[in-house]
């Protein structure tokens, strides 16, 4: 318990913001006491400076448990009453496998293949209307 | 073939126990046996090119045979005598199962090689009480028996070997991944899917969609002909896989009957994007990229 305090004190997760969005990048395995305080930070960090997405980078993670997955959907439901999207993005085949055998699918969240992806995503809110203008019909 | 069983139990003084009374009988008799089972259709249609190498495939079966008699495991298939002529005998089936013959009548050549060595042991014991004869005749038809058992054993682990064989090539060949437009991956999915199948498939297809940074993933299942609950679940949980990996996956080619099943099954395929065919799904892929086909205009510079 207090090792796992004292952890949290050593190598808190850095929470960036760029413009109006917020860059969070995991890196190797989260312990359960540092993803608590990642979920207290970003939520606190989304009133202060009123941002209006989250990138949460986990390109990095190699092991996602059923804890870290709650909170995931924990800080996209939390972002969205603060009216903020947030965007998992560079999840690993594996860990999206062993997710899906885990039930877990994230169904309030946004995903995207990498962050810049994810910041394109933000950006442009309907991603899915073409970028290129309709020809005009003769 | 077997002589009558005699109500006499006299002690056989002067002869062994039977199996090295066999043993010793095809270890002398070993010529004569090779001569008649060249004769016997299982070793004249496998070596047809001369009738030396027939004798002298009987001559190693008939030694096998023999070691194992003399150490006196007749029934144990696994006998250290029969190692050495595994390897031939599977090549005789293997001959033999090519020509059109079934196991059964593989297993019934096999046992005609029966008749003529025990009716060499018969004519070579003329004077032997027939308690005795009646032991050796019957030990030396538990010894071709088991012989018939190693042939069909044999036959078996080259069909198991075959099967095992077969099965990693579908593995490997079956699912393949198909790059049909930047950012646009296809797996095109034939025959019935099992976990272990749906396993690979989701596999390569998320490796695929990580390695060519793909934001649509189309499954195509036309090749698939029946679709259960269970193959549902393996589409719905690679679809949900795909959407975690942040590309979104479309599944395409749905026949009428396995919509109708899906239907029946009361399966809810509400969160997946499906389209008719794969050109369909390729159509949506390639609108969801802003990339839209139309058609050339007539006199004017057409876009690809």
């Amino acid at each position: 318990m207090n090792d796992d305090f004292s952890r949290t004190g050593a190598a808190p997760v850095p929470v960036l913001r760029l413009g109006d969005i917020l860059l969070v990048t995991l890196q190797g395995d989260l312990h359960d006491g540092t993803a608590e305080q990642l979920q207290q930070d970003i939520v606190e960090a989304i009133a202060r400076s009123r941002v209006t997405g989250v990138v949460i980078d986990i390109s990095g993670v190699e092991i996602v448990d059923s804890f870290l997955g709650r909170v995931l959907a924990e800080i996209g439901a939390n972002a969205r009453l603060l009216a903020a999207q947030t965007v998992v993005a560079g999840m690993r085949p594996a860990v999206a496998i062993t997710m899906v055998e885990l039930g877990l699918t994230l169904p309030g969240l946004r995903t995207a293949l990498s962050t810049e992806a994810a910041l394109e995503l933000l950006g442009r809110p309907d991603a899915a209307a073409p970028r290129a203008p309709r020809q005009e019909p003769r | 073939m077997r002589s009558e069983a005699v109500p006499e139990h006299e002690a056989a003084a002067s002869y062994g126990t039977p199996t090295d009374e066999v043993g010793a009988f095809l270890s002398r008799r070993r010529e004569q046996i090779a001569q008649r089972w060249a004769d016997e259709p299982l070793f004249r249609t496998v070596f047809t090119v001369s009738r030396d190498e027939a004798v002298e495939a009987c001559r190693s079966v008939v030694d096998a045979l023999a070691q194992v008699a003399d150490s006196g495991r007749v029934e144990d298939s696994d006998s250290a005598g029969f190692t050495v002529v595994r390897e031939q005998l599977a090549r005789m089936t293997a001959a033999r199962s090519r020509s059109g013959m079934s196991t059964a009548q593989v297993s019934g050549e096999v046992d005609a090689l029966r008749a003529p060595v025990v009716n060499l042991l018969v004519a070579d014991l003329p004077d032997a009480p027939p308690e005795h004869l009646r032991e050796c005749a019957t030990t030396l038809t538990v010894l071709m028996g088991t012989l018939r058992l190693v042939v069909m054993e044999t036959a078996l682990t080259e069909v198991q070997a075959l099967i095992d064989r077969q099965q990693m090539q579908l593995l490997e060949v079956a699912t393949p991944v198909i790059r049909l437009w930047d950012g646009v991956v296809a797996v095109p999915l034939i025959g019935t899917l099992d976990s272990a199948r749906s396993q690979v498939v989701m596999e390569t297809l998320l490796q695929a969609v990580v390695d060519q940074q793909a934001r649509y993933a189309i499954l195509d299942i036309t090749g698939v002909p029946t679709v259960d609950s269970l193959v549902a679940q393996h589409l719905m949980k690679t679809v949900a896989a795909v959407r975690l990996m942040g590309a979104e996956c479309v599944v395409s080619g749905i026949r009428p009957a396995i919509a109708q099943t899906i239907v029946h099954l009361g399966l809810d395929l509400g969160t997946v994007v499906t389209r008719a065919g794969l050109a369909d799904a390729l159509a949506y892929a390639l609108h969801g990229l802003g990339a839209d086909i139309v058609h050339a205009t007539p006199g004017g510079a057409g876009q690809r």
